[in-house]
């Protein structure tokens, strides 16, 4: 320990590794740098061209790619480090972020766990024994079970002393993976076995705890810091309510409608909490506040620095990476409590690879287009990935965090809103739109946020999919886009075609001219754009476009139906994807992005704040490989009735039933693990289970066929 | 800068030199009252023409176009929009082929064809349209497919023929089937065209019947459209009432029987839309760089290229409705060429055959135009520059606008016919391209001496305003007459001038009717009418089609001096 060092003392850091992935690797070899410090990541296999491996100095293979493989191979990581010479690891958060041995094995091996001691890990790590500690601190506790004894009848009485609803949760790990609500008795039996082999797959530790169910409570999370001389100091608060399948979606700091007095309760209290475990480093300390009672309690302390530390950063404008590694060099804290400055408000976004009408699966894919908005002193986007990478099924699917900061909460808001209209990102599904009608809500918009805002808001937040007014709405905006479009499209054609020819000035490049040349009639070019209307669940649209090229060079653009006249549209390209548009008296500009997958291109334009999604069928992609010219041209077959399919890609972990079963409506089949979460796969209604076609540990990928319920 | 003002040789108009020498001054006074008159009859007249081109442009009528798409079938010009790169220009040949030329309406012929550009490369591109008379082979469709053929063997341009045809029109067998430039010559044209390493692309989007089977068979690639395509000599019901087999179209001569079987057809496509797809490919395959002088290549001279200093719509008011109007052809020239810069040849020797240098869209090209009759020293100024054009491989473009050369005793006594005959000459053995726009008229040896349809140049259009025939409808009538009433005379009989006016109005009529641009135009003695204003565009179109990178020799015969 630091004590001990005073004849020798240790070198300031020079080189850190990273062992993490993704945006956080980014984020913190981006302040090494700055500092001058190495920088040494780390890598799966899947990961071998990524964007935390290309900003590093140097960089080591770990493994395959599954995690308990690589980024959680404790042995290979250390083994990279004293390779490298690395005099410190900093672990990002998640994977080996929060294990006390990792960081313990760390210090023996002489190199700095740039984190809070091992002990305070173990402490807080064990969800019980943190409760403990924290009530014996003074720390204000939900009622609730957290022994040792795990019978599950013993377990259900306990459950039933507290009342129901109850929140089920394992011991160890986070994230919300593993909580299970329970809302009366019947259910405790089947939640209960469920979060234990969910803890035990994702946490190795099936101890489970049981807690009073707040009904309408508000997640708020205190940053706290301390250093190794003892000061411990809080940097305000983090609002982290609005939430889906119990993970973050967007956060705020500092809290909205908080009183000040109460902001300086949380605040003690987390120091508090920090103190009792001789904590030191960056850590959050999480309440739950009642918002019925105005009550606080104590939830958990996350020993890390938390995904949503970007917005803390904004309001102290304070680099929170920089101080972890000067605590860790053993530095004092650089400001003391009343130093720390409370400036404006920051919103945190979290851009997910995510099927929002699929109730938020994840998703995995290629991000054909990915253009994030411009970064500023105000706006942060923080990010792992670049265009051309593909997210995958491995690891978390966060595409960014989409940060910005601004005077007040509003001006935060509209600036958060601005750029989420900008954010641009094709090639999978995000919940890009998603975020837009949140930030857009009237309730958001006045800081009414609570953990349950998503689920209590759904029918102003989902799309309804019968509803008649909004999807004549949404048509006539996707119409707009599809004449921009095909605009764009020919305007980019012609371009491309131009650059073709060998002599720009030459004979030959007058067939390329700005408006083909047709001896007595205008060029016309039809276009059928398919395109999925969210409020609209009679299936996909097909958008027919005639456009004909003007000899101003300008495009007179169609839509095909009774009550369109067409509209003129002039384009200026402004570099590949971006164009200044004039249609109608309006000048404006959009960004197209286009892509092909399998027999299908895929067009998408952003417009003002809309964002449309074409297909436009191609026709058979030209292969060399004329040997099955009899197959149909295009996949039209869809699955019978009653078929099931993989609803994400993911492993087996449990087949509930066999081939041949009955089963009833809703009766769960098999359970799909996919990025760490546990998915049941029910029979979609009662019949007998056939072509049963997956056994544990099995791979599947998306629209896998799994089974079919016939009668 | 100093200017002069001088009177132009020919008295049309006064005309200020610029200090830069060569640059055309405009002509044309948009103020003056022919300007106003010349403008609005063209617009009369280019709206009729546009009458009758939108008429064509629609095919083969709503029911038959209906029928197609039913198939999941283009039309013939959407298929062509299909193929050329995306954006760019395609020049169709005379879309007003068939026009009131038989009891039927034959929209376009029956047939679509033009030049235009396949990954960078100029093709040449037949179409038979299905939806008239199921694409059936009138003889000026047969006509119109050996043009284009014609063309691309002028041209060294590869050759896609996109298939959809019941092959030759039955009742016409006689005019369609038997003769040197009949149906037969299509397949002879294919075969040595691939001897001279011409690609020959055929794409069957539809049925490809008897005769029409050989476009696929002698095509060096061909492809062939599942459902839509078939090919065979004889179909399902001539094959039932020859041997009694029944069998479906599709495995008859379908594209799996074609693809697999036969090796009729080396491309099996799924729908019409890859057929397409698949026939570009086949364009961007072809290695054409092995064969040097092959095709079409930018000149590697290029300059800049500056636009003309006037506005080409001004074209569109040049040309005088009344045909015994002059105007002067400099007008024309300066709204065509770049710049509008024009190095006059033998200015003041032969005026009436205006000859100078230029260049349009930065290819440097001769041209020749008419200011009036030809005389003996116009002729020879011609046959001249033409010589010098052929020497240096540049390209000529004819203005013609000629009603004849010089008659008379002291016309022949100067040897007129030599003269001619040396511009003939000339004009036959130069081997660069010739491009021949007729601007008004166009009549006698006039026609022959400033490069008809008989000299084979690379393309020939009209102005709606040009008129075509061996000589002025009036003299024509005038020389009939004269015959007619010396004929009468021998037998005795009495002429009413009553009687003689009536019999050269009928024969006026009938010069007048058959000199029409239209009728031409039917007939295919040219490769289309173009709006004026678009002159400019269409010349630079045709040269980028006709200009090779390795000049050919030019021989001549003997020139009678």
């Amino acid at each position: 320990s630091s004590e001990n060092n005073n004849e020798n003392p240790k070198k300031c850091i020079e080189k850190i590794l990273v062992a993490n992935r993704g945006e956080i690797a980014c984020r913190i070899m981006r302040t090494s740098k700055r500092l001058g410090i190495k920088t040494v990541s780390v890598y799966s296999d899947a990961d071998k061209d990524s964007l935390h491996v290309k900003s590093s100095d140097e960089s080591i293979r770990l493994g395959p790619p599954p995690s308990r493989l690589s980024y959680l191979n404790s042995s290979a990581i250390i083994q990279a480090a004293l390779r490298t010479g690395a005099q410190a690891i900093h672990p990002g958060y998640g994977f080996l972020s929060e294990s006390a041995d990792f960081a313990q094995r760390c210090e023996a091996e002489g190199i700095t766990f740039i984190g809070p001691p091992a002990s305070a890990i173990r402490d807080m790590g064990d969800k019980s024994a943190s409760k403990r500690i924290m009530g014996a601190a003074g720390v204000p506790l939900v009622p609730g079970y957290h022994g040792v004894e795990q019978d599950i009848d013993f377990m259900k009485l306990e459950a039933d002393k507290i009342g129901y609803p109850l929140i089920i949760k394992p011991t160890h790990g986070g994230g919300g993976k593993g909580m299970r609500i329970v809302n009366c008795p019947d259910d405790f039996a089947e939640s209960f076995l469920a979060a234990q082999r969910e803890a035990a797959a994702s946490f190795g530790v099936n101890t489970i705890l049981l807690e009073k169910y707040i009904t309408q409570p508000r997640h708020v999370e205190v940053q706290i810091f301390g250093d190794k001389h003892g000061n411990v100091l809080h940097l305000y608060e983090r609002d982290c309510s609005v939430q889906r399948r119990h993970q973050k979606i967007i956060e705020e700091a500092p809290a909205p409608n908080i009183l000040p007095d109460f902001r300086s309760h949380l605040g003690e209290a987390a120091v508090a909490a920090a103190k009792a475990v001789g904590y030191h480093n960056a850590g959050t300390v999480e309440f739950i506040v009642d918002t019925a009672s105005n009550q606080f309690y104590f939830m958990e302390m996350n020993t890390r620095l938390q995904v949503e530390h970007p917005v803390t950063e904004m309001i102290v404008g304070q680099d929170l990476v920089e101080w972890q590694i000067r605590v860790a060099n053993g530095e004092p804290l650089p400001l003391n409590q009343s130093e720390v400055p409370l400036s404006g408000h920051a919103f945190e976004a979290r851009i997910y690879a995510e099927n929002v009408p699929k109730g938020f699966l994840p998703a995995a894919g290629i991000l054909h287009h990915y253009c994030p908005v411009p970064i500023s002193p105000t706006v942060r986007v923080e990010t792992g990935v670049e265009q051309g990478d593909t997210v995958s099924m491995h690891y978390d699917p966060m595409i960014a965090k989409l940060v910005v900061w601004g005077a007040n909460r509003n001006s935060a808001l509209v600036k958060m809103k601005d750029c989420l209209s900008k954010f641009q990102v094709a090639g999978l599904p995000t919940n890009i739109n998603f975020l837009q009608k949140l930030t857009d809500h009237w309730a958001f918009e006045n800081g009414l946020v609570e953990t349950h805002f998503i689920e209590n808001f759904k029918k102003d937040l989902f799309d309804d999919p019968n509803d008649s007014i909004l999807a004549s709405e949404a048509y006539y905006a996707a119409k707009l886009g599809a004449t921009l479009v095909a605009a764009c499209v020919c305007q980019k054609e012609v371009v491309a075609s131009k650059g073709g020819v060998t002599d720009p000035n030459g004979l030959n490049s007058l067939w390329y001219a700005n408006s083909p040349y047709r001896v007595h009639h205008l060029a016309k070019h039809t276009m059928e754009l398919d395109w999925d209307n969210e409020y609209d669940s009679s299936g996909s649209r097909l958008l027919k476009i005639d456009l004909t090229y003007q000899s101003n060079g300008n495009y007179f653009v169609q839509v095909e139906d009774s009550e369109s006249s067409g509209l003129e549209v002039k384009v200026l390209p402004l570099g590949d994807h971006n164009f200044r548009i004039e249609a109608d008296g309006l000048i404006s500009d959009v960004s197209i992005a286009t892509y092909s997958k399998e027999h299908t291109k895929h067009i998408h334009i952003w417009h003002g704040k809309h964002h449309h999604h074409f297909r436009q069928l191609v026709g058979i992609k030209l292969s060399n490989d004329d040997s099955s010219p009899h197959k149909p041209s295009f996949e039209t077959a869809s699955h019978p009735q009653g078929t099931v399919v993989a609803p994400m890609a993911g492993l087996v972990v449990k087949v509930l039933e066999n081939e041949g079963a009955k089963v009833v409506e809703g009766q769960p089949i098999l359970v799909l693990e996919a990025m760490k979460m546990e998915h049941v796969v029910k029979a979609p209604a009662a019949g007998y289970i056939r072509g049963l076609q997956v056994s544990n540990g099995q791979q599947v990928f998306d629209n896998n066929v799994l089974f079919t319920i016939k009668d | 800068t100093s200017t002069t003002t001088i009177k132009s040789c020919c008295n049309f108009t006064v005309r200020r030199e610029f200090s830069l020498l060569g640059v055309l001054q405009d002509g044309v006074d948009k103020k003056s009252d022919s300007f106003q008159r010349n403008s609005d009859s063209m617009k009369q007249i280019l709206s009729e023409l546009q009458n009758h081109i939108n008429k064509v442009l629609s095919g083969g009528g709503s029911d038959a176009v209906r029928r197609n798409k039913s198939r999941n079938k283009l039309l013939p010009r959407e298929r062509i929009q299909h193929l050329i790169d995306p954006g760019s220009s395609f020049l169709e040949l005379s879309q007003l082929a068939g026009h009131e030329l038989y009891d039927e309406a034959l929209p376009s012929g029956g047939i679509i064809t033009g030049i235009g550009p396949v990954h960078g490369r100029l093709c040449v591109f037949v179409a038979n349209d299905p939806t008239v008379k199921g694409g059936t082979y009138y003889p000026i469709t047969v006509k119109k497919h050996l043009r284009a053929q014609e063309i691309a063997a002028q041209c060294n341009l590869p050759c896609l023929y996109l298939v959809d045809s019941g092959g030759a029109n039955l009742p016409r067998q006689a005019e369609v089937f038997p003769d040197k430039d009949n149906f037969g010559r299509i397949f002879y044209n294919q075969a040595q065209m691939s001897s001279e390493g011409i690609p020959q692309i055929a794409i069957v989007l539809g049925s490809c019947t008897a005769g029409g089977a050989y476009i696929p068979a002698m095509a060096d690639e061909s492809v062939i459209v599942k459902g839509n395509g078939t090919i065979f000599l004889a179909g399902p019901p001539l094959v039932k009432a020859a041997t009694g087999e029944e069998v479906s179209a599709e495995d008859l001569g379908g594209a799996a029987m074609h693809c697999t079987v036969s090796g009729v057809s080396d491309y099996f496509a799924e729908d019409e839309l890859h057929g397409l797809a698949i026939g570009r490919n086949i364009v961007k395959n072809l290695h054409m760089a092995g064969k040097e002088g092959m095709m079409s290549e930018p000149p590697s001279t290029v300059s800049e290229c500056k636009e003309p200093l006037y506005d080409t719509n001004d074209l569109r008011s040049i040309a005088p409705i009344d045909q015994k109007q002059p105007f002067d052809v400099r007008s024309i020239i300066a709204c065509i060429v770049d710049g509008s810069e024009f190095d006059e040849f033998k200015k003041l020797y032969g005026p009436t055959l205006v000859t100078g240098f230029a260049k349009i869209h930065g290819q440097p090209v001769g041209i020749i135009g008419n200011n009036g009759i030809l005389f003996t020293e116009s002729a020879l100024k011609g046959a001249h520059f033409i010589e010098l054009c052929a020497q240096r491989n540049i390209p000529l473009i004819f203005l013609q606008n000629i009603t004849g050369f010089m008659v008379g005793s002291r016309s022949e006594a100067n040897g007129i016919a030599k003269a001619g005959a040396k511009m003939v000459m000339a004009v036959s053995c130069a081997k660069v391209p010739k491009i021949t726009i007729i601007v008004g008229g166009s009549f006698g040896a006039g026609n022959y001496g400033m490069c008809g349809r008989a000299y084979s140049p690379n393309f020939l259009f009209l102005w709606p305003t040009a008129r075509i025939s061996v000589m002025g409808g009036p003299q024509a009538a005038g020389v009939l007459a004269q015959i007619e009433k010396s004929n009468k005379k021998k037998k005795g009989m009495e002429w009413s001038s009553e009687e003689e006016e009536k019999f050269k109005n009928k024969v006026v009529e009938a010069y007048e009717r058959e000199g029409s641009p239209y009728y031409s135009t039917a007939r295919l003695w040219d490769d289309g009418i173009i709006d004026p204003a678009d002159t400019r565009k269409v010349l630079g179109l045709c040269l980028s089609a006709s200009v090779k990178s390795v000049p050919e020799e030019t021989k001549y015969g003997v020139f009678r001096m």
